[in-house]
């Protein structure tokens, strides 16, 4: 049997003395996308956080491919293959949309789908903003720079840590159209949610979040809507 | 004719004190360290001209291309093992090295040179002039213009035409997030001091040639780098170049009034640049 792509096994991580994961077990197959969802403070960024390798944990609790990860940096998870869409988007307010989208592969060392052609075919309104500053477009289409941004690195797995916050209806929408694009591509997705309904409708598979724990765990069609707002709000059964 | 002589002079001179400034404002711009052995590193690539001069038998030209690649390396070397160990929220930190830094430079340099002062001989190059419409202008100070307006422009392209430069930038506006795009923000910062450490050789270079040097001159040549990189607006290159130069014009025209103006005609435009435009004449837009 094939090993997981990503996994996380007893996944615990703390800020300082503060412990905010408690034990997470996930599990992201190839070819997958899993949604996590939960309430503010439910742990998801924190998740995200440490399968970067942004913040510090056990190594041996997150494992790549069936290999531990171990006490990897942020630029050595990436080049592995894990690249995320951070929460706030966290553009560089000092590089152009173009530039933005370069520094995605500027350390890349193969090749792959993704490059400045296949980004503005998937975003075309990034190509007649491309010169622009980054921070001077939209919401809307700063989230899309930064999951293309994202995307030039050529990932196996993209972290989109709540790729819909602060936007409207209609531009979440559009945000959400390229997911099956980027599966396509080959990268299996986590996609970080607190909009439960958006999260059901793209993934394979759903885990809910509450206090730093895994509170439920199921394909979206086999969850009903009274376990899964149980799981959110972190009300035992 | 004479004021047309005295801007000219003023160009030639803020040249220098550009040259000075554009490491300092390099190294702000990428990781905002402000080095406060700026100065003495100078002093300290002087030194290390002469002694390449001196034992090889070349001239100061030809020693500062041996000189590059060995203070390049000397940056990288204290960006990596000292500077990138203090670097965080508090300033502190980095500005108490900095200062222990300089200090360390210029009483090292003292035992291993003595307090005499030293000069760095380029031949006739040194006294040759060339006549520019109704002024005359020397060939050094000319060659200080070029290489300062060489080294602005270089420092550009690299910034805005290379990745390094997007490297810089990025890790400038946010270490954390340049982190996740594979970049290294500690090696940025080692490859930034190394590079400010070669511009900080080319000044030597023209530090040496144009004026006599000792240990202790290094904190004066600071102060000037400083003021340079705040008139022209922190982290902006081009604007660290006119910077130097409204200090040199300060100090000529200073100096045309009365010759013991000359230091503070160059201190009273600081100031004045800092009470009618605070964040320089040239501020980063992202800051």
């Amino acid at each position: 049997m094939t090993a997981p792509l990503l996994q996380t096994v007893g996944l615990t991580a703390f800020y300082g003395d503060f412990q905010a994961l408690f034990g997470v077990d996930l599990t992201l197959n190839a070819g997958e996308t899993i949604a996590v969802i939960g309430a503010n403070s439910a742990g998801k960024t924190t998740l995200m956080r440490a399968l970067t390798g942004l913040l510090p944990h056990d190594p041996g609790t997150i494992r790549f491919k069936g290999a531990p990860l171990g006490a990897l940096g942020a630029a050595a998870v990436l080049a592995r293959g894990i690249a995320m869409v951070p929460e706030g988007r966290k553009l560089f307010p000092s590089l152009s949309v173009e530039e933005n989208l370069l520094i995605g592969a500027d350390t890349r060392t193969g090749a792959g789908y993704w490059n400045l052609e296949t980004i503005y075919a998937l975003l075309p309104v990034l190509k007649e903003r491309r010169l622009a500053p980054a921070t001077a477009l939209s919401g809307g289409q700063q989230q899309m720079v930064a999951i293309g941004r994202a995307l030039m690195s050529n990932p196996e797995v993209l972290l989109c840590d709540e790729i819909s916050l602060g936007l409207a209806p209609v531009v979440i929408r559009d945000i959400y159209a390229a997911i099956p694009k980027i599966k396509e591509s080959g990268a299996s997705l986590i996609v970080v949610e607190q909009d439960v309904g958006q999260a059901m409708k793209v993934s394979d598979r759903v885990y809910c979040m509450a206090e730093g724990r895994i509170t439920l765990e199921g394909r979206p069609a086999d969850l009903s809507r009274e376990a899964i707002h149980d799981a959110y709000f972190g009300v035992s059964a | 004719m004479i004021w047309v002589d005295t801007i000219v002079q003023g160009i030639l001179l803020g040249s220098l004190y550009a040259l000075f400034a554009a490491g300092l404002s390099l190294v702000f711009g990428v990781m905002r360290l402000v080095n406060l052995a700026h100065g003495d590193l100078i002093v300290l690539a002087a030194y290390l001209i002469l002694v390449i001069a001196s034992l090889l038998g070349m001239g100061p030209f030809v020693a500062t291309l041996a000189a590059v690649p060995a203070m390049f390396v000397i940056g990288w070397l204290l960006q990596t093992h000292v500077l990138n160990r203090m670097l965080g929220e508090d300033i502190l930190p980095p500005l108490l090295v900095t200062f222990g830094l300089s200090v360390v430079i210029q009483n090292a340099l003292l035992v291993g040179f003595s307090a005499n002062s030293q000069k760095l001989t380029a031949g006739a190059i040194e006294s040759a002039s060339l006549p520019l419409g109704p002024v005359t202008v020397g060939v050094m100070p000319l060659l200080t213009l070029v290489a300062a307006v060489a080294v602005i422009f270089l420092l550009n392209q690299l910034f805005y035409r290379t990745a390094l430069g997007r490297a810089f930038r990025a890790t400038s506006d946010d270490a954390v997030t340049a982190g996740l795009m594979g970049i290294r923000p500690q090696r940025v910062f080692a490859m930034a001091t190394g590079l400010a450490m070669v511009v900080v050789t080319v000044a030597a270079l023209f530090l040496g040639t144009r004026a006599s040097f000792d240990p202790a001159i290094g904190p004066a040549r600071l102060l000037y780098a400083f003021e340079a990189v705040i008139i022209g607006g922190l982290g902006s290159l081009w604007g660290t170049l006119a910077g130097g130069i409204v200090i040199g014009i300060a100090q000529t025209f200073g100096a045309a009034i009365n010759p013991e103006w000359q230091i503070l005609a160059g201190h009273v435009a600081f100031v004045a640049v800092l009470l009618l435009r605070p964040r320089g004449l040239f501020p980063r837009a992202v800051d």
